[in-house]
């Protein structure tokens, strides 16, 4: 009996604003526990919270990049429950009226995954245990979070972190955070069923402390695994809330969480009603960049590129930028593109330049080096070596590109011959059939023009001999 | 001239200084208070501090505001930094806020000289003075009896002439009610006039602070010092104009709609001094016409609801953790902290805000409430102001341990609706208590209610001047 699954996702984005949500407190990562409170964040007797607007334009942003409706009129909510990480005895959301609903993102298989609502809220403090003690640290208590709460379109893990992906990829472009699961700037819950007999969803579980896109494939094929055990079993899936434990792989049921908790939700009285007029949307729809999806489109439908690499240079922002800057005016930005994803990315040793990606390079000298192996007075072997060279120090192509030196056609064939004559082996197996072998002969023209013919031609001139 | 006046005029001709004015007080306090029980704390040493500087001030040639040197009380539910504001709670017993209430920043910068803090119920939960931890004040009036509450020892304290001025906190009446009930001028501005910044939460959108005075033209001048918008506060608007100014003005044609479902509940004790206030109005030729506001009848009920619900929101944050009482778990410090008031609003409040109840009873109070607030703008189409008891009963006795609810009846309504509402002394009932006439005036419209209330505290002609110290 194989059952299909049906998740849908809570993810929670964490905000990069200079304060937090409801009071001055510098909104950072990091720090001496308790060195960013004050009386609003930490709940003293008297204290107020006033909303910080910045909280509201990203928002707002996110739910325009994913197509939402913004509601003109939204509140904020209190949701009471007991936890020493939150210092009110409840936190400050919205529970009724969100600020954006009805929004999606879109995989690259077509399928839509629809984002039921974006609403604003505040962050919980952080406990840590030492010794058998807990400790609290209301550093974090009052960071601004965006929640988005995803309709059960999923169906497989990696639709999940594909979504995922994409979503971390839009808030950086926007600037609205950094996106990091390992630092807990980007938090995911995955709530998943399996389908029944007639249909329908089964009992639904909530899978948290999922910190990587590899925690969280291995605890959806776990769980997907349990339900369906159970259900073979003839037992019944309980409607719950589990943890997922990194080092053995399976998910725990959380003790002390009930299904069906009574928040009691109040309408928060001390904030006024948050009003977003259409003037308002309109100019921040204005502000919205070209988004990662649309780049990628761009890439594929306009430039001709293949899918992957494009998604390879839309993700980040700073590297499509680069790109764009590159390939401006160029009628081959393949050749731009193969340069960035060849020895543009080998040359970066960590995820970190990636994602901060600024080459000593800038964009005008790749689009020269570029542009000249476009016009063949290089060959694609000689642009790359040059660019390796080019990325040390920030120097201009013609540093290390001697144009003069292009092969002239006869001197190629000449090559050719030389080389299938040399490689008689790789030339019988060719001739025999073996495509493969061609590469030998290749190699060998290469080594012999030290680089500068260009491969590609190379080729076509061995076949033809080769058919002789 | 008013007793602020009276004061002020003292210091600027240098009949004494503000620091024999402080002493002075604060001896007073120091005799008397032991059986009135209205002031929990002393803060001598700022007060001197205080006095010293305005005598600075005066030395200096500077002319002195009218505020400046002038000793007060704040209610223990106004966070005074490094100076402990507890509540009257076991819970926040000795707390010491981190931070000073907007509204405490204010008079302070004004010069005034905080005497101490003022006895309240636990909380601001309570009617009559009784569930606070330090015992009840007394009712200097009548000491045998309740001086009201919650702003119990605020009100107190100025009728026994231990200050011109306090400040008090106003949920469903605590202030007014109070006032009423002691023979002295309580004034709940309206909401959003003056900033909750450090007033520790009961009802947040109920709750307003506000003056007690021994006569209205000190309570305006209190409230211009107070009433100013906050960026700590985001539902803070300050005030309108400033009242004080527009104190005197001559009334004019005003017409006032007395609220027969509120009036009509008075106990008949009451009567003679209600309608001789009346009578009163009349004699100025204020027009005096009855109102139907069907609404206020139900409106104590929905008062409860939210502010039980309200409350028992607000005070989830007392789990000893980081502040408070603290004993082994959550659980125990709130057991050990709260009373049995307090602890039986919170149970209620949760049982109304549960997904069980609420819309039998938290959605219908709200609605109750939105209706009420109509109900109330349209009186307000053919009405300056609008009159009520401040209470349907006098003061009863301390220890009398009935139900307390019910002396909310008259002063919910313009909580419930945001309005601003005075209570002026109009004589006393038939055992000798003191009765308040409450003025209830449209959104925004202090100023002119005090003008009215004004002029209504001239007719009524009961402003007591207690006997002093400093004469």
């Amino acid at each position: 009996m194989t059952k299909t699954i049906i998740a849908g996702l809570e993810t929670h984005v964490e905000l990069l604003t200079q304060s937090k949500i409801f009071c001055a407190c510098a909104n950072r990562f990091g720090g001496e526990p308790n060195s960013r409170c004050c009386p609003v964040c930490t709940g003293q007797p008297g204290a107020l919270p006033r909303l910080n607007r910045q909280v509201v334009r990203h928002a707002v942003l996110a739910g325009l990049a994913t197509g939402c409706t913004v509601n003109p009129l939204s509140h904020m909510d209190r949701k009471h429950y007991s936890y020493p990480d939150l210092p009110k005895g409840y936190q400050i959301t919205q529970h009724k009226q969100p600020l954006c609903k009805n929004g999606h993102i879109d995989l690259d298989s077509g399928k839509r995954i629809r984002i039921a609502r974006i609403h604003i809220e505040e962050d919980a403090g952080k406990s840590l245990h030492r010794n058998g003690v807990r400790y609290i640290d209301y550093n974090r208590a009052g960071v601004p979070l965006i929640e988005l709460v995803s309709e059960p379109d999923f169906a497989t893990a990696d639709e999940v972190c594909e979504y995922l992906e994409k979503l971390q990829s839009l808030v950086r472009y926007l600037g609205i955070s950094d996106g990091k699961m390992q630092e807990g700037s980007l938090r995911c819950d995955v709530n998943i069923s399996l389908r029944g007999e007639d249909g329908l969803p089964g009992p639904r579980t909530e899978i948290k402390n999922l910190n990587s896109f590899g925690h969280i494939r291995r605890a959806m094929a776990h769980e997907a695994a349990r339900q369906l055990a159970l259900a073979q079993s003839g037992q019944s899936v309980a409607q719950e809330t589990r943890r997922y434990d990194e080092k053995t792989g399976v998910t725990h049921a959380m003790r002390g969480k009930e299904a069906g908790h009574d928040y009691r939700y109040l309408r928060e009285p001390n904030l006024p009603t948050i009003a977003i007029s259409a003037d308002d949307v309109e100019t921040l729809r204005r502000q919205l960049p070209e988004l990662p999806w649309q780049k990628s489109r761009r890439y594929i439908q306009v430039m001709g590129l293949p899918a992957k690499d494009a998604w390879n240079l839309a993700r980040h922002r700073s590297i499509a930028e680069y790109f764009d800057a590159a390939a401006l005016g160029m009628a081959e930005p393949r050749i731009v593109a193969n340069l960035i994803l060849g020895p543009l990315f080998s040359s970066l040793k960590a995820q970190e330049q990636r994602e901060n990606f600024a080459p000593l390079t800038r964009p005008e000298q790749l689009r020269e080096l570029a542009q000249m192996q476009a016009n063949k007075k290089i060959s694609a072997q000689q642009a790359r070596e040059a660019l390796g060279q080019m990325l040390s120090g920030g120097q201009p192509a013609a540093a290390f590109v001697q144009c003069a030196q292009a092969i002239s056609p006869a001197e190629l064939e000449a090559l050719c011959r030389r080389a299938i004559a040399d490689q008689c082996d790789a030339a019988n197996d060719y001739r025999a059939g073996k495509k493969n072998a061609l590469q030998a002969i290749i190699g060998a023209v290469m080594r012999q023009s030290a680089g500068r013919a260009d491969a590609r031609q190379a080729a076509q001139i061995i076949k033809d001999l080769l058919k002789t | 001239m008013s007793d602020m006046q009276t004061l002020h005029e003292g210091l600027t001709r240098g009949r004494y200084s503000a620091v024999e004015l402080t002493r002075a007080h604060y001896s007073a306090i120091e005799r008397r208070n032991p059986a009135l029980n209205a002031v929990v704390l002393t803060t001598y040493d700022i007060a001197l501090a205080a006095a010293d500087a305005c005598d600075k001030r005066l030395a200096a040639g500077c002319s002195l505001g009218p505020l400046d040197g002038i000793p007060m009380l704040l209610k223990d539910n106004i966070c005074t930094q490094g100076v402990a504001t507890g509540c009257c709670s076991r819970m926040l017993e000795g707390h010491l806020p981190l931070y000073d209430a907007t509204a405490w920043q204010l008079l302070r910068s004004c010069g005034a000289v905080l005497l101490g803090k003022a006895n309240m119920d636990e909380f601001a939960m309570g009617s009559t003075g009784e569930t606070s931890s330090h015992g009840p004040a007394r009712n200097p009036r009548a000491p045998k009896h309740s001086p009201g509450g919650s702003s119990s020892g605020s009100a107190a304290a100025v009728a026994a002439g231990l200050v011109p001025y306090s400040l008090g906190s106003d949920t469903g009446g605590s202030i007014r009610q109070p006032a009423a009930w002691c023979g002295v001028v309580g004034f709940k501005p309206g909401y959003a006039s003056v900033s909750r910044w450090g007033l520790v939460a009961h009802a947040s959108s109920l709750d307003q602070i506000g003056p007690i005075t021994t006569c209205v033209a000190d309570a305006a001048l209190v409230y211009d010092a107070i009433a100013h918008p906050d960026d700590f506060d985001a539902t803070c608007r300050g005030q309108c104009r400033p009242a004080h100014p527009a104190l005197r003005l001559p009334l004019g044609p005003r017409r006032v709609g007395v609220i027969r479902q509120l009036w009509d509940a008075a106990d008949s004790s009451l009567r003679p001094a209600l309608d001789r206030a009346l009578a009163n109005f009349a004699g100025v030729g204020v027009d005096v016409v009855d109102i139907d506001l069907p609404t206020a009848r139900h409106a104590l009920l929905a008062y409860y609801i939210i502010a039980c619900a309200e409350a028992a929101s607000n005070l989830a944050r007392y789990d000893g953790l980081r502040y408070g009482l603290r004993a082994d778990t959550p659980t125990q410090s709130r057991s050990e902290g709260f009373g049995g008031e307090v602890k039986r609003r919170i149970l209620l409040g949760n049982y109304l805000l549960g997904a069980e109840h609420y819309e039998e009873y938290y959605a219908r109070a709200h609605n109750l409430r939105r209706q009420l607030s109509a109900d109330f703008a349209d009186a307000f189409a053919h009405c300056d102001a609008l009159l009520a008891p401040a209470a349907p009963g006098s003061a009863p006795l301390l220890g009398e341990h009935k139900p307390t609810y019910l002396h909310d009846l008259c002063t919910a309504p313009a909580s419930l609706a945001g309005l601003p509402a005075i209570s002026v002394p109009c004589g006393v009932d038939a055992a000798g208590l003191p009765v308040g006439l409450q003025l209830i005036g449209p959104s925004r419209g202090e100023a002119a209610l005090l003008n009215l209330a004004w002029h209504a505290e001239s007719a009524f002609g009961q402003t007591p001047r207690m006997v002093t110290h400093y004469d």
